[in-house]
């Protein structure tokens, strides 16, 4: 039964990002690029603030799957890396937290990309 | 029919937008994406039990992203995408979409300015944005 609670919790935070998402795309046409820096903006200054631990431990995957986490993970890896190794910690801690994610997305954009060929212009 | 009466029929006939039925799309889609993302994080830390929290939650981005990546490649992503909008959008694998969408577009265009090029034409501001930010972040962080 608990289980079945954590899932549902997760299903409506995601849920309702998403649907803000949307609004934000009915509403001001926006592109998607805008839109995921404006998720990534605001999962960094809900991290700074100290709110999205919260978020996460309610909604667990629910607030982290969305780019929000990946904002999140960047001002916590530069916030971590500034209190533990001082500038290099600084400088680098928010690249250092995203680099599995960021090193995949890469990666595997590169070798699909290669496979693949579009097909809408087929 | 007077000027109001006139409004009142233009609002009733007027097709109605879209914009309330995208929204349940959405919140499924997004909803549905996130609970396979914790799905995998729970998965992955029954496997592996010795991993940290954060390694755990690195690997789960790394799985998505790798699904998000191969469904675009698919051509299965872009279907989803048309139905979910912003549910397929904001999640991790929304990004990872937006990487490899572009770059097989130009595909023909060469690796070096086809691919490895347009990889960045959505990506880039948020990857650009994003580590500038937490640049800023950090610095701030050495003061508090």
């Amino acid at each position: 039964m608990e289980i079945l609670l954590t899932y549902l919790k997760v299903f409506a935070g995601g849920g309702i990002i998403c649907t803000i998402g949307q609004i934000l795309i009915n509403k001001t046409k926006m592109t998607s690029a805008r839109i995921l820096v404006i998720f990534l903006l605001s999962g960094v200054v809900l991290e700074l603030f100290g709110a999205f631990r919260y978020l996460e431990s309610f909604f667990k995957a629910g607030v982290t799957v969305p780019i929000m986490g990946f904002g999140s993970s960047l001002a916590k890896g530069a916030l971590k890396g500034a209190k533990e190794a001082g500038i290099t910690g600084a400088l680098g801690g928010g690249m250092e937290a995203v680099s599995v994610g960021l090193s995949c997305a890469i990666f595997f954009g590169f070798v699909f990309s290669l496979i693949f060929k579009s097909k809408t212009k087929q | 029919m007077d000027k109001e009466q006139y409004k009142q029929y233009v609002k009733d006939t007027a097709p109605r937008s879209p914009e309330v039925r995208t929204l349940l799309p959405a919140f499924f889609v997004g909803g549905l994406i996130c609970a396979i993302g914790q799905a995998i994080s729970d998965l992955l830390s029954l496997w592996l039990k010795d991993f940290e929290k954060d390694q755990i939650a690195a690997l789960t981005s790394a799985i998505l992203i790798f699904l998000g990546a191969l469904l675009t490649g698919l051509g299965v992503y872009d279907k989803i995408g048309k139905f979910a909008g912003g549910g397929s959008i904001v999640p991790i694998t929304g990004f990872a979409n937006s990487i490899v969408s572009p770059a097989m577009e130009y595909n023909r265009e060469g690796i070096f300015f086809g691919v490895c090029a347009k990889m960045f034409t959505i990506a880039g501001p948020i990857i650009v944005i994003g580590i500038a930010v937490s640049v800023l972040v950090g610095i701030i962080g050495m003061f508090l």
